[in-house]
Protein backbone atom coordinates (compact mmCIF):
# COMPACT_ATOMS: atom_id res chain seq x y z
CA UNK A 1 0.00 0.00 0.00
CA UNK A 2 0.96 3.45 -0.41
CA UNK A 3 2.49 5.90 1.79
CA UNK A 4 0.78 8.69 3.08
CA UNK A 5 3.25 10.76 1.89
CA UNK A 6 2.85 9.37 -2.02
CA UNK A 7 0.11 10.18 -4.02
CA UNK A 8 -2.22 7.15 -3.81
CA UNK A 9 -2.70 5.60 -7.67
CA UNK A 10 -6.87 4.26 -7.27
CA UNK A 11 -8.98 3.14 -9.55
CA UNK A 12 -13.03 3.94 -8.99
CA UNK A 13 -16.04 2.50 -10.23
CA UNK A 14 -19.72 3.85 -10.23
CA UNK A 15 -22.72 2.27 -11.21
CA UNK A 16 -25.49 3.94 -8.76
CA UNK A 17 -27.82 5.24 -11.57
CA UNK A 18 -27.51 4.95 -15.15
CA UNK A 19 -23.71 5.74 -15.71
CA UNK A 20 -21.02 2.87 -15.90
CA UNK A 21 -18.12 5.32 -14.50
CA UNK A 22 -14.37 3.81 -13.90
CA UNK A 23 -12.11 6.72 -13.37
CA UNK A 24 -8.22 6.40 -12.50
CA UNK A 25 -6.54 9.25 -10.07
CA UNK A 26 -2.96 9.73 -8.70
CA UNK A 27 -3.54 11.47 -5.78
CA UNK A 28 -6.00 14.93 -6.46
CA UNK A 29 -4.20 14.12 -10.68
CA UNK A 30 -6.85 13.03 -13.26
CA UNK A 31 -5.79 10.60 -15.04
CA UNK A 32 -8.76 8.87 -17.05
CA UNK A 33 -11.98 9.43 -16.77
CA UNK A 34 -14.10 6.29 -18.81
CA UNK A 35 -17.88 6.43 -19.04
CA UNK A 36 -20.28 4.89 -20.60
CA UNK A 37 -24.08 5.61 -20.33
CA UNK A 38 -27.03 3.89 -21.18
CA UNK A 39 -29.25 7.19 -21.52
CA UNK A 40 -30.34 6.76 -25.19
CA UNK A 41 -32.10 3.40 -23.51
CA UNK A 42 -33.55 5.12 -21.01
CA UNK A 43 -35.19 8.46 -22.88
CA UNK A 44 -38.44 6.63 -23.93
CA UNK A 45 -39.42 5.62 -21.16
CA UNK A 46 -38.53 9.57 -19.50
CA UNK A 47 -36.94 8.20 -16.69
CA UNK A 48 -33.92 5.67 -15.46
CA UNK A 49 -35.50 1.98 -15.54
CA UNK A 50 -33.61 0.04 -12.98
CA UNK A 51 -33.40 -3.10 -14.62
CA UNK A 52 -32.17 -1.96 -17.93
CA UNK A 53 -29.61 0.23 -16.06
CA UNK A 54 -28.45 -3.07 -13.85
CA UNK A 55 -28.03 -5.19 -17.66
CA UNK A 56 -25.98 -1.70 -19.21
CA UNK A 57 -23.59 -1.85 -15.82
CA UNK A 58 -22.97 -5.58 -16.64
CA UNK A 59 -22.52 -5.29 -20.49
CA UNK A 60 -19.96 -2.18 -20.33
CA UNK A 61 -17.91 -2.83 -17.02
CA UNK A 62 -14.77 -4.78 -18.32
CA UNK A 63 -14.50 -2.81 -21.55
CA UNK A 64 -14.96 0.67 -19.71
CA UNK A 65 -12.05 -0.76 -16.85
CA UNK A 66 -10.29 -1.62 -20.21
CA UNK A 67 -10.46 2.25 -21.81
CA UNK A 68 -9.83 3.63 -18.16
CA UNK A 69 -6.57 2.04 -18.24
CA UNK A 70 -5.90 2.99 -21.31
CA UNK A 71 -6.12 6.58 -21.31
CA UNK A 72 -4.45 6.55 -18.05
CA UNK A 73 -1.54 4.43 -19.13
CA UNK A 74 -0.99 2.52 -16.61
CA UNK A 75 -1.47 -1.05 -15.47
CA UNK A 76 -3.47 -2.66 -13.20
CA UNK A 77 -0.27 -3.83 -10.63
CA UNK A 78 0.14 -0.42 -10.08
CA UNK A 79 -3.22 0.72 -8.22
CA UNK A 80 -2.94 1.09 -4.78
CA UNK A 81 -6.51 0.62 -5.01
CA UNK A 82 -9.76 0.37 -5.99
CA UNK A 83 -13.01 2.09 -4.54
CA UNK A 84 -16.80 1.88 -5.61
CA UNK A 85 -19.47 3.47 -4.99
CA UNK A 86 -21.50 1.27 -1.86
CA UNK A 87 -24.62 3.82 -1.59
CA UNK A 88 -26.82 5.32 -2.11
CA UNK A 89 -28.47 4.50 -5.01
CA UNK A 90 -30.17 1.95 -7.06
CA UNK A 91 -30.16 -1.34 -5.07
CA UNK A 92 -29.47 -3.64 -8.22
CA UNK A 93 -27.30 -0.93 -9.99
CA UNK A 94 -24.89 -0.79 -7.40
CA UNK A 95 -24.68 -4.07 -6.64
CA UNK A 96 -23.04 -4.95 -10.30
CA UNK A 97 -20.55 -1.80 -10.06
CA UNK A 98 -19.56 -3.39 -6.16
CA UNK A 99 -19.18 -7.14 -7.69
CA UNK A 100 -16.51 -5.74 -10.01
CA UNK A 101 -14.61 -4.19 -7.95
CA UNK A 102 -14.30 -6.39 -5.41
CA UNK A 103 -13.64 -9.23 -7.50
CA UNK A 104 -10.69 -6.68 -9.16
CA UNK A 105 -9.14 -5.53 -5.88
CA UNK A 106 -9.53 -9.46 -5.25
CA UNK A 107 -8.16 -10.80 -8.14
CA UNK A 108 -5.24 -7.95 -7.99
CA UNK A 109 -4.71 -7.63 -4.16
CA UNK A 110 -5.27 -4.67 -3.68
CA UNK A 111 -7.35 -3.41 -0.57
CA UNK A 112 -10.99 -2.53 -1.31
CA UNK A 113 -12.98 1.07 -0.76
CA UNK A 114 -16.93 1.15 -0.85
CA UNK A 115 -17.59 4.86 -0.54
CA UNK A 116 -20.48 6.91 -0.23
CA UNK A 117 -21.79 8.64 -3.62
CA UNK A 118 -22.67 11.99 -2.36
CA UNK A 119 -19.06 12.51 -0.33
CA UNK A 120 -17.42 11.51 -3.90
CA UNK A 121 -19.53 14.01 -5.48
CA UNK A 122 -17.82 16.80 -2.95
CA UNK A 123 -14.57 15.38 -3.61
CA UNK A 124 -14.18 15.11 -6.90
CA UNK A 125 -13.71 19.18 -6.97
CA UNK A 126 -10.06 18.27 -5.64
CA UNK A 127 -9.31 16.87 -9.44
CA UNK A 128 -10.16 20.10 -10.84
CA UNK A 129 -9.05 22.74 -7.84
CA UNK A 130 -6.83 20.90 -5.63
CA UNK A 131 -7.61 20.07 -2.24
CA UNK A 132 -11.05 20.87 -0.34
CA UNK A 133 -10.75 23.15 1.96
CA UNK A 134 -11.66 22.92 5.44
CA UNK A 135 -14.32 23.05 5.93
CA UNK A 136 -16.33 22.92 2.87
CA UNK A 137 -19.79 23.54 2.44
CA UNK A 138 -21.27 22.03 -0.83
CA UNK A 139 -24.37 21.81 -2.26
CA UNK A 140 -25.50 18.35 -4.15
CA UNK A 141 -28.22 18.88 -7.28
CA UNK A 142 -28.92 16.26 -9.33
CA UNK A 143 -31.80 13.49 -10.72
CA UNK A 144 -31.33 11.92 -7.45
CA UNK A 145 -30.65 14.40 -4.69
CA UNK A 146 -30.59 17.59 -3.69
CA UNK A 147 -28.62 18.04 -0.06
CA UNK A 148 -26.33 20.88 1.38
CA UNK A 149 -23.96 19.13 3.21
CA UNK A 150 -20.75 20.23 5.37
CA UNK A 151 -17.64 18.94 5.76
CA UNK A 152 -14.78 19.17 7.67
CA UNK A 153 -13.03 16.09 6.37
CA UNK A 154 -14.28 14.47 3.49
CA UNK A 155 -12.87 11.00 4.64
CA UNK A 156 -14.78 11.15 7.79
CA UNK A 157 -16.94 13.95 8.69
CA UNK A 158 -20.24 15.02 6.42
CA UNK A 159 -22.67 16.64 7.83
CA UNK A 160 -26.09 17.07 6.68
CA UNK A 161 -27.49 20.16 6.67
CA UNK A 162 -30.66 19.88 4.20
CA UNK A 163 -32.32 17.94 1.52
CA UNK A 164 -35.02 18.45 -0.32
CA UNK A 165 -38.24 16.65 1.27
CA UNK A 166 -39.94 15.76 -1.65
CA UNK A 167 -38.37 15.75 -5.40
CA UNK A 168 -34.55 16.27 -6.38
CA UNK A 169 -34.13 19.43 -8.13
CA UNK A 170 -33.61 17.70 -11.51
CA UNK A 171 -35.92 15.35 -10.94
CA UNK A 172 -38.47 18.55 -11.48
CA UNK A 173 -36.18 19.45 -14.75
CA UNK A 174 -37.39 16.20 -16.21
CA UNK A 175 -40.72 16.52 -15.28
CA UNK A 176 -41.18 19.84 -16.45
CA UNK A 177 -39.41 18.87 -19.90
CA UNK A 178 -41.81 16.51 -20.70
CA UNK A 179 -44.29 18.69 -19.42
CA UNK A 180 -43.64 21.04 -22.62
CA UNK A 181 -42.93 18.17 -24.50
CA UNK A 182 -39.32 18.38 -24.87
CA UNK A 183 -37.75 15.19 -24.15
CA UNK A 184 -35.51 13.30 -21.39
CA UNK A 185 -33.59 14.43 -19.80
CA UNK A 186 -34.52 17.25 -19.01
CA UNK A 187 -31.50 19.20 -17.65
CA UNK A 188 -29.52 20.79 -20.39
CA UNK A 189 -32.80 21.20 -22.77
CA UNK A 190 -34.41 23.57 -20.07
CA UNK A 191 -30.96 25.25 -20.10
CA UNK A 192 -30.93 26.10 -23.50
CA UNK A 193 -34.39 27.03 -23.88
CA UNK A 194 -34.39 29.56 -20.77
CA UNK A 195 -31.15 31.10 -22.25
CA UNK A 196 -33.43 32.71 -24.51
CA UNK A 197 -36.45 33.42 -22.56
CA UNK A 198 -37.57 35.90 -19.67
CA UNK A 199 -36.76 34.73 -16.23
CA UNK A 200 -39.02 36.85 -14.74
CA UNK A 201 -41.94 36.71 -17.00
CA UNK A 202 -43.53 34.13 -14.39
CA UNK A 203 -43.48 34.18 -10.88
CA UNK A 204 -43.21 30.74 -9.94
CA UNK A 205 -43.33 29.79 -6.07
CA UNK A 206 -39.87 29.20 -4.00
CA UNK A 207 -40.75 26.37 -1.98
CA UNK A 208 -39.66 26.39 1.58
CA UNK A 209 -38.69 30.00 1.91
CA UNK A 210 -41.04 31.33 4.13
CA UNK A 211 -39.81 32.75 7.35
CA UNK A 212 -41.18 29.72 9.43
CA UNK A 213 -39.57 27.57 6.84
CA UNK A 214 -36.51 24.73 7.38
CA UNK A 215 -33.75 27.23 6.60
CA UNK A 216 -32.02 24.74 4.58
CA UNK A 217 -34.57 22.09 3.42
CA UNK A 218 -35.66 22.28 -0.25
CA UNK A 219 -39.21 21.34 -1.75
CA UNK A 220 -39.62 21.11 -5.70
CA UNK A 221 -42.87 19.14 -5.66
CA UNK A 222 -45.00 22.82 -5.52
CA UNK A 223 -43.06 24.61 -8.19
CA UNK A 224 -43.53 21.95 -10.51
CA UNK A 225 -47.17 21.57 -9.95
CA UNK A 226 -47.84 25.27 -10.16
CA UNK A 227 -45.92 25.12 -13.35
CA UNK A 228 -47.85 22.25 -15.04
CA UNK A 229 -51.31 24.10 -13.89
CA UNK A 230 -49.68 27.02 -15.47
CA UNK A 231 -49.11 25.54 -18.71
CA UNK A 232 -52.15 23.59 -18.66
CA UNK A 233 -54.34 27.02 -18.01
CA UNK A 234 -52.54 28.20 -21.06
CA UNK A 235 -53.32 24.91 -23.03
CA UNK A 236 -57.00 24.75 -22.40
CA UNK A 237 -57.37 28.60 -23.26
CA UNK A 238 -55.89 27.56 -26.70
CA UNK A 239 -53.01 30.11 -26.38
CA UNK A 240 -49.68 29.24 -27.72
CA UNK A 241 -47.19 28.29 -24.90
CA UNK A 242 -44.66 30.96 -24.38
CA UNK A 243 -42.02 27.87 -24.06
CA UNK A 244 -38.40 29.80 -23.35
CA UNK A 245 -40.28 31.84 -20.98
CA UNK A 246 -42.03 29.21 -19.00
CA UNK A 247 -38.35 27.22 -18.93
CA UNK A 248 -36.77 30.68 -17.71
CA UNK A 249 -39.05 31.58 -15.37
CA UNK A 250 -38.99 27.81 -13.91
CA UNK A 251 -35.21 27.71 -14.20
CA UNK A 252 -35.10 30.89 -12.08
CA UNK A 253 -36.85 29.57 -9.63
CA UNK A 254 -35.27 26.44 -8.97
CA UNK A 255 -32.10 28.42 -9.13
CA UNK A 256 -32.69 31.08 -6.64
CA UNK A 257 -33.66 29.10 -4.18
CA UNK A 258 -30.83 26.75 -4.01
CA UNK A 259 -27.68 29.31 -4.07
CA UNK A 260 -30.15 31.63 -1.54
CA UNK A 261 -30.22 28.45 0.87
CA UNK A 262 -26.70 27.82 0.03
CA UNK A 263 -25.17 31.14 0.56
CA UNK A 264 -27.28 31.33 4.20
CA UNK A 265 -25.77 28.15 5.19
CA UNK A 266 -22.26 29.22 4.41
CA UNK A 267 -22.77 32.94 6.25
CA UNK A 268 -24.63 30.77 9.49
CA UNK A 269 -22.10 28.49 9.72
CA UNK A 270 -19.01 30.89 8.92
CA UNK A 271 -18.04 28.83 6.50
CA UNK A 272 -15.92 30.88 3.09
CA UNK A 273 -16.26 28.47 0.56
CA UNK A 274 -19.11 26.57 -1.59
CA UNK A 275 -18.97 23.88 -3.65
CA UNK A 276 -21.52 22.29 -6.20
CA UNK A 277 -21.82 19.51 -7.24
CA UNK A 278 -24.29 17.01 -9.27
CA UNK A 279 -25.80 17.00 -12.82
CA UNK A 280 -27.79 20.08 -12.46
CA UNK A 281 -24.23 21.87 -11.59
CA UNK A 282 -23.70 22.01 -15.26
CA UNK A 283 -26.74 23.86 -15.40
CA UNK A 284 -25.55 27.91 -16.41
CA UNK A 285 -28.11 29.60 -14.46
CA UNK A 286 -26.73 28.44 -11.37
CA UNK A 287 -23.44 28.46 -12.12
CA UNK A 288 -23.54 32.13 -13.07
CA UNK A 289 -26.28 32.79 -10.03
CA UNK A 290 -24.54 31.28 -7.28
CA UNK A 291 -21.51 33.03 -8.59
CA UNK A 292 -22.63 35.94 -8.16
CA UNK A 293 -24.32 35.75 -4.79
CA UNK A 294 -20.87 34.33 -3.53
CA UNK A 295 -18.86 37.41 -4.88
CA UNK A 296 -21.41 39.53 -2.50
CA UNK A 297 -21.19 37.64 0.43
CA UNK A 298 -17.09 37.14 0.04
CA UNK A 299 -17.50 33.58 -0.56
CA UNK A 300 -15.04 31.57 -2.95
CA UNK A 301 -17.01 29.27 -5.35
CA UNK A 302 -16.06 26.09 -6.39
CA UNK A 303 -17.39 23.86 -9.14
CA UNK A 304 -15.88 21.38 -11.45
CA UNK A 305 -16.71 21.32 -14.96
CA UNK A 306 -19.59 19.96 -15.76
CA UNK A 307 -18.16 16.38 -17.02
CA UNK A 308 -16.56 16.06 -13.71
CA UNK A 309 -20.31 16.96 -11.82
CA UNK A 310 -22.66 14.94 -13.67
CA UNK A 311 -21.88 10.41 -12.21
CA UNK A 312 -18.68 9.56 -13.43
CA UNK A 313 -15.62 6.93 -11.89
CA UNK A 314 -13.45 9.63 -11.26
CA UNK A 315 -15.30 11.01 -8.12
CA UNK A 316 -15.23 7.68 -6.35
CA UNK A 317 -11.57 7.51 -7.13
CA UNK A 318 -10.80 10.87 -6.06
CA UNK A 319 -12.39 9.92 -2.69
CA UNK A 320 -10.45 6.83 -2.56
CA UNK A 321 -7.59 7.88 -3.32
CA UNK A 322 -8.17 10.27 0.35
CA UNK A 323 -8.89 7.13 2.02
CA UNK A 324 -5.71 5.83 1.28
CA UNK A 325 -3.98 9.01 1.72
CA UNK A 326 -5.33 9.46 5.27
CA UNK A 327 -5.05 5.69 5.97
CA UNK A 328 -8.57 5.10 6.63
CA UNK A 329 -9.46 1.38 7.16
CA UNK A 330 -10.51 -0.75 3.99
CA UNK A 331 -13.51 -2.55 3.53
CA UNK A 332 -14.28 -6.11 3.74
CA UNK A 333 -14.60 -8.64 0.85
CA UNK A 334 -18.77 -9.10 2.34
CA UNK A 335 -18.75 -5.35 1.41
CA UNK A 336 -22.53 -5.06 -0.03
CA UNK A 337 -24.38 -2.43 -1.96
CA UNK A 338 -26.04 -0.22 0.48
CA UNK A 339 -29.15 1.79 -1.80
CA UNK A 340 -29.51 3.57 1.22
CA UNK A 341 -26.26 4.10 2.86
CA UNK A 342 -26.48 7.56 4.98
CA UNK A 343 -24.56 10.37 3.74
CA UNK A 344 -22.73 10.55 7.14
CA UNK A 345 -21.01 7.43 6.23
CA UNK A 346 -18.22 8.53 3.76
CA UNK A 347 -16.73 5.21 3.30
CA UNK A 348 -18.01 1.26 4.47
CA UNK A 349 -14.71 0.20 6.80
CA UNK A 350 -14.19 -3.02 7.34
CA UNK A 351 -13.98 -4.96 10.89
CA UNK A 352 -10.62 -6.41 9.11
CA UNK A 353 -11.85 -9.85 9.37
CA UNK A 354 -14.67 -11.40 7.16
CA UNK A 355 -17.91 -12.76 9.63
CA UNK A 356 -19.56 -15.88 9.60
CA UNK A 357 -23.61 -16.09 9.71
CA UNK A 358 -25.30 -17.97 11.37
CA UNK A 359 -28.34 -17.98 9.72
CA UNK A 360 -26.53 -19.36 6.81
CA UNK A 361 -26.74 -23.08 5.82
CA UNK A 362 -23.38 -24.13 4.36
CA UNK A 363 -21.83 -27.21 2.97
CA UNK A 364 -18.65 -28.65 2.00
CA UNK A 365 -18.09 -31.38 -0.28
CA UNK A 366 -15.20 -32.82 -1.59
CA UNK A 367 -14.68 -35.05 -4.20
CA UNK A 368 -18.60 -35.14 -4.88
CA UNK A 369 -18.28 -35.23 -8.53
CA UNK A 370 -14.78 -37.02 -9.11
CA UNK B 1 -5.95 -27.18 -15.72
CA UNK B 2 -7.43 -25.36 -12.35
CA UNK B 3 -10.95 -24.39 -13.15
CA UNK B 4 -12.91 -21.73 -10.31
CA UNK B 5 -16.70 -22.07 -10.73
CA UNK B 6 -19.32 -19.83 -9.61
CA UNK B 7 -23.25 -19.58 -9.55
CA UNK B 8 -25.34 -16.96 -8.10
CA UNK B 9 -28.14 -17.75 -10.45
CA UNK B 10 -30.47 -19.13 -7.84
CA UNK B 11 -31.02 -19.18 -4.28
CA UNK B 12 -27.75 -21.09 -3.74
CA UNK B 13 -24.36 -18.85 -3.88
CA UNK B 14 -22.34 -21.66 -4.57
CA UNK B 15 -18.06 -22.21 -5.55
CA UNK B 16 -15.82 -24.78 -6.37
CA UNK B 17 -12.18 -25.54 -7.78
CA UNK B 18 -11.24 -28.62 -10.12
CA UNK B 19 -7.85 -29.55 -11.09
CA UNK B 20 -9.36 -31.05 -14.41
CA UNK B 21 -9.43 -34.36 -12.72
CA UNK B 22 -10.98 -33.80 -8.93
CA UNK B 23 -13.37 -31.07 -7.04
CA UNK B 24 -10.71 -29.98 -4.77
CA UNK B 25 -12.85 -27.73 -2.80
CA UNK B 26 -16.55 -26.48 -2.51
CA UNK B 27 -18.80 -23.91 -1.02
CA UNK B 28 -22.57 -23.69 -0.87
CA UNK B 29 -24.77 -21.49 0.79
CA UNK B 30 -28.63 -20.52 0.26
CA UNK B 31 -29.41 -17.08 1.00
CA UNK B 32 -31.62 -15.42 -2.11
CA UNK B 33 -30.49 -12.15 -0.52
CA UNK B 34 -26.87 -11.79 0.09
CA UNK B 35 -25.48 -12.87 -3.23
CA UNK B 36 -23.40 -9.57 -3.10
CA UNK B 37 -22.06 -10.34 0.37
CA UNK B 38 -21.44 -13.79 0.19
CA UNK B 39 -19.47 -15.00 -3.24
CA UNK B 40 -16.37 -13.49 -2.11
CA UNK B 41 -15.88 -14.67 1.00
CA UNK B 42 -16.72 -18.29 -0.59
CA UNK B 43 -14.16 -17.85 -2.72
CA UNK B 44 -11.80 -17.07 -0.95
CA UNK B 45 -12.62 -19.98 1.45
CA UNK B 46 -12.64 -22.47 -1.28
CA UNK B 47 -9.39 -21.31 -2.29
CA UNK B 48 -8.21 -21.09 1.13
CA UNK B 49 -9.23 -24.89 1.59
CA UNK B 50 -7.39 -25.94 -1.66
CA UNK B 51 -3.94 -23.66 -0.53
CA UNK B 52 -3.99 -21.76 -3.82
CA UNK B 53 -4.10 -18.50 -4.73
CA UNK B 54 -6.16 -17.05 -7.65
CA UNK B 55 -3.43 -16.42 -10.24
CA UNK B 56 -2.95 -20.13 -9.82
CA UNK B 57 -6.68 -20.65 -11.96
CA UNK B 58 -6.06 -21.07 -15.50
CA UNK B 59 -9.90 -20.74 -16.26
CA UNK B 60 -13.22 -19.19 -14.56
CA UNK B 61 -16.72 -21.18 -15.26
CA UNK B 62 -20.05 -19.12 -14.12
CA UNK B 63 -23.29 -20.26 -14.22
CA UNK B 64 -25.83 -17.92 -17.17
CA UNK B 65 -28.82 -18.57 -15.41
CA UNK B 66 -31.45 -18.70 -16.26
CA UNK B 67 -31.87 -16.98 -12.78
CA UNK B 68 -33.61 -13.68 -10.81
CA UNK B 69 -31.95 -11.00 -12.84
CA UNK B 70 -29.89 -9.24 -9.35
CA UNK B 71 -28.31 -12.44 -7.91
CA UNK B 72 -27.58 -14.12 -11.51
CA UNK B 73 -25.28 -10.50 -12.36
CA UNK B 74 -23.19 -10.79 -8.89
CA UNK B 75 -21.96 -14.12 -10.56
CA UNK B 76 -21.45 -13.10 -14.02
CA UNK B 77 -19.66 -9.35 -13.30
CA UNK B 78 -17.41 -11.44 -10.66
CA UNK B 79 -16.17 -14.13 -13.00
CA UNK B 80 -15.89 -11.36 -16.08
CA UNK B 81 -13.56 -9.41 -13.56
CA UNK B 82 -11.43 -11.94 -12.50
CA UNK B 83 -10.97 -12.98 -16.32
CA UNK B 84 -10.37 -9.55 -17.26
CA UNK B 85 -7.51 -9.08 -13.96
CA UNK B 86 -6.35 -12.75 -14.12
CA UNK B 87 -6.09 -12.78 -18.16
CA UNK B 88 -7.63 -16.02 -18.09
CA UNK B 89 -10.25 -17.46 -20.21
CA UNK B 90 -14.64 -17.04 -19.01
CA UNK B 91 -16.41 -19.93 -19.43
CA UNK B 92 -20.24 -19.72 -19.30
CA UNK B 93 -22.62 -22.93 -18.26
CA UNK B 94 -26.31 -22.97 -18.20
CA UNK B 95 -26.99 -23.24 -14.86
CA UNK B 96 -30.06 -25.63 -15.66
CA UNK B 97 -27.40 -27.86 -17.07
CA UNK B 98 -25.01 -27.69 -13.85
CA UNK B 99 -28.52 -29.41 -12.32
CA UNK B 100 -28.84 -31.99 -14.63
CA UNK B 101 -25.32 -32.68 -14.41
CA UNK B 102 -25.93 -33.12 -10.79
CA UNK B 103 -29.24 -34.95 -10.99
CA UNK B 104 -26.69 -38.34 -12.38
CA UNK B 105 -29.95 -39.82 -14.84
CA UNK B 106 -28.36 -42.15 -17.33
CA UNK B 107 -31.46 -42.57 -19.23
CA UNK B 108 -34.03 -39.89 -19.20
CA UNK B 109 -36.21 -37.61 -20.50
CA UNK B 110 -36.32 -35.73 -17.18
CA UNK B 111 -36.98 -32.19 -16.20
CA UNK B 112 -34.98 -29.28 -14.59
CA UNK B 113 -36.71 -26.52 -12.94
CA UNK B 114 -35.44 -23.67 -11.23
CA UNK B 115 -37.99 -21.13 -9.11
CA UNK B 116 -38.32 -18.13 -11.72
CA UNK B 117 -40.55 -15.96 -8.72
CA UNK B 118 -43.61 -14.62 -9.99
CA UNK B 119 -45.31 -18.26 -10.29
CA UNK B 120 -43.28 -19.25 -12.91
CA UNK B 121 -40.43 -21.82 -13.43
CA UNK B 122 -37.43 -21.47 -15.40
CA UNK B 123 -37.22 -24.92 -16.95
CA UNK B 124 -35.68 -27.29 -19.47
CA UNK B 125 -35.75 -30.93 -20.82
CA UNK B 126 -32.89 -34.08 -21.18
CA UNK B 127 -32.32 -36.78 -22.28
CA UNK B 128 -29.67 -37.69 -19.73
CA UNK B 129 -27.61 -35.40 -17.64
CA UNK B 130 -25.18 -34.24 -20.31
CA UNK B 131 -27.43 -33.48 -22.86
CA UNK B 132 -30.29 -31.03 -22.85
CA UNK B 133 -33.22 -31.42 -25.52
CA UNK B 134 -35.65 -28.45 -24.60
CA UNK B 135 -35.04 -24.95 -23.37
CA UNK B 136 -34.32 -22.99 -21.34
CA UNK B 137 -37.31 -21.80 -21.07
CA UNK B 138 -39.51 -19.56 -18.51
CA UNK B 139 -43.23 -20.83 -18.16
CA UNK B 140 -45.95 -21.17 -15.52
CA UNK B 141 -45.97 -24.77 -13.80
CA UNK B 142 -49.80 -25.45 -15.13
CA UNK B 143 -48.85 -23.89 -18.88
CA UNK B 144 -46.30 -26.53 -18.73
CA UNK B 145 -47.89 -29.43 -17.03
CA UNK B 146 -49.07 -31.51 -19.91
CA UNK B 147 -45.48 -31.21 -21.90
CA UNK B 148 -43.59 -32.69 -18.61
CA UNK B 149 -46.47 -35.14 -17.39
CA UNK B 150 -45.00 -38.73 -16.53
CA UNK B 151 -40.67 -37.48 -16.16
CA UNK B 152 -38.79 -37.01 -13.49
CA UNK B 153 -37.55 -33.58 -11.95
CA UNK B 154 -35.13 -31.99 -9.92
CA UNK B 155 -34.63 -28.62 -9.05
CA UNK B 156 -36.07 -25.93 -6.51
CA UNK B 157 -38.64 -24.94 -9.55
CA UNK B 158 -39.74 -28.81 -9.45
CA UNK B 159 -40.33 -29.24 -5.33
CA UNK B 160 -42.01 -26.09 -5.53
CA UNK B 161 -44.89 -27.22 -7.84
CA UNK B 162 -45.85 -30.64 -7.02
CA UNK B 163 -49.08 -30.68 -8.87
CA UNK B 164 -47.27 -30.07 -12.06
CA UNK B 165 -43.96 -32.02 -11.31
CA UNK B 166 -45.46 -35.07 -9.00
CA UNK B 167 -42.02 -36.70 -9.48
CA UNK B 168 -40.13 -33.95 -8.09
CA UNK B 169 -36.94 -35.02 -6.06
CA UNK B 170 -33.07 -33.59 -5.23
CA UNK B 171 -30.48 -31.82 -6.03
CA UNK B 172 -32.57 -29.28 -5.23
CA UNK B 173 -29.85 -26.45 -5.57
CA UNK B 174 -27.18 -25.78 -8.70
CA UNK B 175 -23.81 -26.49 -6.90
CA UNK B 176 -20.46 -24.97 -8.43
CA UNK B 177 -18.73 -28.47 -7.85
CA UNK B 178 -21.32 -29.65 -10.43
CA UNK B 179 -20.81 -27.49 -13.03
CA UNK B 180 -16.98 -27.18 -12.92
CA UNK B 181 -17.17 -31.18 -13.38
CA UNK B 182 -18.85 -30.33 -16.58
CA UNK B 183 -16.87 -27.98 -17.62
CA UNK B 184 -14.10 -29.40 -17.20
CA UNK B 185 -15.39 -32.57 -18.73
CA UNK B 186 -15.97 -30.67 -21.94
CA UNK B 187 -13.19 -28.91 -21.72
CA UNK B 188 -11.01 -31.99 -21.78
CA UNK B 189 -12.82 -33.46 -24.86
CA UNK B 190 -11.97 -29.72 -26.50
CA UNK B 191 -15.89 -28.89 -27.01
CA UNK B 192 -16.83 -25.37 -26.84
CA UNK B 193 -18.42 -23.61 -23.89
CA UNK B 194 -20.80 -21.03 -23.91
CA UNK B 195 -20.53 -17.40 -23.78
CA UNK B 196 -20.42 -15.89 -20.41
CA UNK B 197 -23.50 -13.98 -21.15
CA UNK B 198 -26.95 -13.58 -18.86
CA UNK B 199 -29.80 -16.02 -19.90
CA UNK B 200 -32.83 -13.44 -18.60
CA UNK B 201 -35.50 -15.30 -20.46
CA UNK B 202 -37.51 -12.11 -19.97
CA UNK B 203 -37.28 -8.40 -21.11
CA UNK B 204 -36.83 -5.86 -18.23
CA UNK B 205 -39.71 -4.23 -16.22
CA UNK B 206 -40.24 -0.94 -18.07
CA UNK B 207 -43.50 0.34 -17.45
CA UNK B 208 -43.31 3.58 -20.15
CA UNK B 209 -45.07 6.22 -18.29
CA UNK B 210 -48.31 7.24 -19.59
CA UNK B 211 -49.25 10.14 -21.70
CA UNK B 212 -48.39 12.94 -19.73
CA UNK B 213 -51.03 13.23 -16.53
CA UNK B 214 -52.37 16.22 -16.01
CA UNK B 215 -52.46 17.62 -12.70
CA UNK B 216 -54.96 20.64 -12.35
CA UNK B 217 -57.80 18.95 -10.37
CA UNK B 218 -60.95 18.96 -12.05
ZN1 LIG C 1 -24.91 11.52 -8.39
Amino acid sequence: MADSRDEPLVLGIETSCDETGVGIVRGTTLLADAVASSVDEHARFGGVVPEVASRAHLEAMVPTIDRALKEAGITARDLDGIAVTAGPGLAGALLVGVSAAKAYAYALGKPLYGVNHLASHICVDQLEHGPLPEPTMALLVSGGHSSLLLSSDITSDVRPMGATIDDAAGEAFDKIARVLNLGFPGGPVIDRYAREGDPTAIAFPRGLTGPRDPAYDFSFSGLKTAVARWIEAKRAAGEEVPVRDVAASFQEAVVDVLTRKAVRACKDEGVDHLMIGGGVAANSRLRALAQERCEAAGIRLRVPRPKLCTDNGAMVAALGAEMVARNRAASDWDLSADSSLPVTDPHVPGNGHSHDHDHVHEVSKENLYS
Amino acid sequence: MLLLALDTATPAVTVALHDGTDVVASSGQVDARRHGELLLPAVDRVLAAAGVKLDAVTGIVVGTGPGPYTGLRVGLMTADTFGLALGVPVHGVCTLDGLAYAADIEKGPFVVATDARRKEVYWATYADSRTRLTGPAVDRPADIAERVAGLPAVGAGALLYPDTFPQAHEPEHVSAAALASLAAEKLAKGEELAEPRPLYLRRPDAQVPKNYKVVTPK
